[in-house]
C-alpha cells in the first residue's frame, strides 16, 4: 500500500454478487422485499469491510478455471469409489506413505487452492506445507509409485492452476 | 411420479452408503493418517448426494424451486479439506504413531519437524520431479 | 417406497454414528478423537436431513445449516489448541 486507495462504489464486485445470491438462498425466496434487502447488504457490507482485504492474485483465465473446478467435481467422484473400494478390502495389501511435493507455485491462494484438491482427490491428503512454501507435505493411502504420483499431481493439478493465476 | 421416486431413493441410498463406508473407514483402518482418508472423502460425497435428494424432493413437493441444500453441499465441500488438512498438521505436532510399514519416513520426519526443507536426498527427487 | 428407502438409510446412518461413538470412546490418541467428532458432525447433519425429508417439512435445513457452521468452527479450535496449546492467542 503505497498511497491511500481510491474510493470506489463497489469495491469487491465479486463478493458483492456472492452476498447477493447467498442472502436469496438462505431465505430461499425471489420476493421483492428480500431482493431489495440483500442488494443493500451486498452494498453496504464491502464498503465497511474493503479495508481488511488482503491482495490476493486475481484469476486470469475464468474459462480454463471453470474447466479445472469440472475436472475436480470428476475425480471427487473418482476418488469416493477408489477411496470406498479400499477401505472395504483386505488391509494388510495397503502401503501407506508420506511424500514431498515439490511447488513451483508460491502464493498463499493458489497454495490452498491445490492442497484443498489434493484432499479432495484420489487417494491423498494434505498434510503440511512447509515454512518457505516450498514443499507440500502428503498422506497417499496406498502408495505405490512415488515418482508417478508427484507427476501426476503436478500435471493435472499444479499446471493448470499456474496458468489460471497466472504466477 | 414413480420414476421420480426411483431417483430419490437412488440417491438417498448412495448418500447412506457413503456415510456408512466413511464410518466404517473411521472404526476399521489400523493408524490416524489413514483414518483421516476416509471422512474426508466418504462424507463429502454422502452428504452430497442426500443433499440433491432434498432438493429434488422439496422442488417436486412444494412444486417451486427449492436450492437453499446447495449452501450446506457448497460449505462442506470448502470445508471438509481445511479440516483434514487442521487435523493432520495437529496429528503431526503431537507426533501420533503410524503404522510401521509407512513408507517416506524421512518426508514424515521433516514435516514433524515443524514443516522445513527435507534434507539432500530429496532435492533429487525435486529435480526428476521437475524434469517430467 | 421412497419412505423405505428413508427409514433403511436411517438404519444406516445411526450404525455410522455408533463407529463413529466407538472411536471417539476407543481412539489411541487426541487426533483421533477429533476425526471421529468431525465425522459425528457430518453424520448427524446427514440425519437431519434424512429426517426433515420423512416429516416433509422444509424447517429442518436452518438446523443443518448451524451444525455444518458450528461444526466446522469446533474442529479448527480444537486442532487450534492442539498445535498452540490455546485457541484464542
Amino acid at each position: 500500500m503505497d498511497a491511500k486507495p481510491r474510493f470506489r462504489l463497489v469495491p469487491m464486485p465479486v463478493q458483492s454478487a456472492l452476498l447477493f445470491v447467498v442472502w436469496l438462498l438462505m431465505n430461499n425466496t425471489l420476493a421483492v422485499g428480500h431482493i431489495f434487502l440483500a442488494a443493500t447488504l451486498a452494498f453496504t457490507i464491502p464498503l465497511l469491510v474493503n479495508g481488511l482485504q488482503n491482495p490476493q492474485p486475481t484469476v486470469r483465465k475464468p474459462l480454463l478455471a471453470l474447466r479445472y473446478f469440472l475436472l475436480v467435481l470428476m475425480d471427487i467422484v473418482i476418488a469416493n469409489m477408489q477411496v470406498a473400494v479400499l477401505i472395504l478390502g483386505p488391509l494388510k495389501k495397503m502401503q501407506p506413505g508420506f511424500v514431498a511435493v515439490p511447488l513451483d507455485i508460491n502464493q498463499n491462494l493458489p497454495i490452498t487452492l491445490l492442497a484443498s484438491t489434493v484432499s479432495l482427490t484420489p487417494g491423498t491428503v494434505s498434510c503440511d506445507v512447509s515454512e518457505d512454501k516450498r514443499w507440500l507435505y502428503i498422506h497417499a493411502l496406498n502408495l505405490v509409485d512415488e515418482q508417478a504420483l508427484i507427476h501426476s499431481i503436478k500435471t493435472r493439478y499444479e499446471a493448470p492452476l499456474k496458468e489460471i493465476f497466472g504466477c | 411420479m414413480n420414476w421420480i421416486e426411483l431417483i430419490l431413493s437412488f440417491f438417498v441410498l448412495l448418500g447412506g452408503l457413503f456415510m456408512l463406508i466413511g464410518s466404517i473407514g473411521l472404526a476399521r483402518l489400523p493408524d490416524f493418517y489413514m483414518r483421516l482418508h476416509a471422512p474426508t472423502k466418504a462424507t463429502t460425497l454422502g452428504v452430497g448426494s442426500l443433499l440433491i435428494a432434498s432438493m429434488l424432493f422439496f422442488s417436486i413437493k412444494n412444486s417451486m424451486f427449492s436450492i437453499h441444500e446447495i449452501l450446506i453441499t457448497i460449505f462442506l465441500f470448502i470445508t471438509a479439506p481445511v479440516s483434514a488438512h487442521m487435523m493432520a498438521k495437529a496429528a503431526l505436532h503431537v507426533d501420533t504413531d503410524t503404522l510401521e510399514r509407512t513408507q517416506g519416513v524421512e518426508a514424515h520426519k521433516a514435516a514433524t519437524a515443524g514443516g522445513n526443507p527435507p534434507a539432500k536426498a530429496d532435492l533429487v527427487n525435486k529435480q526428476k520431479g521437475s524434469e517430467n | 417406497m421412497l419412505k423405505t428407502a428413508l427409514l433403511l438409510v436411517n438404519v444406516m446412518i445411526a450404525i455410522a454414528l455408533l463407529l463413529s461413538l466407538w472411536r471417539l470412546i476407543q481412539g489411541p490418541s487426541l487426533a483421533d478423537r477429533i476425526l471421529a467428532l468431525d465425522t459425528l458432525y457430518i453424520n448427524s447433519i446427514a440425519l437431519i436431513i434424512l429426517l426433515g425429508m420423512y416429516m416433509g417439512s422444509p424447517l429442518y435445513f436452518e438446523a443443518a445449516l448451524l451444525i455444518a457452521l458450528l461444526g466446522f468452527v469446533s474442529t479448527a479450535a480444537l486442532c487450534k489448541y492442539l498445535l498452540r496449546g490455546d485457541i484464542i492467542e
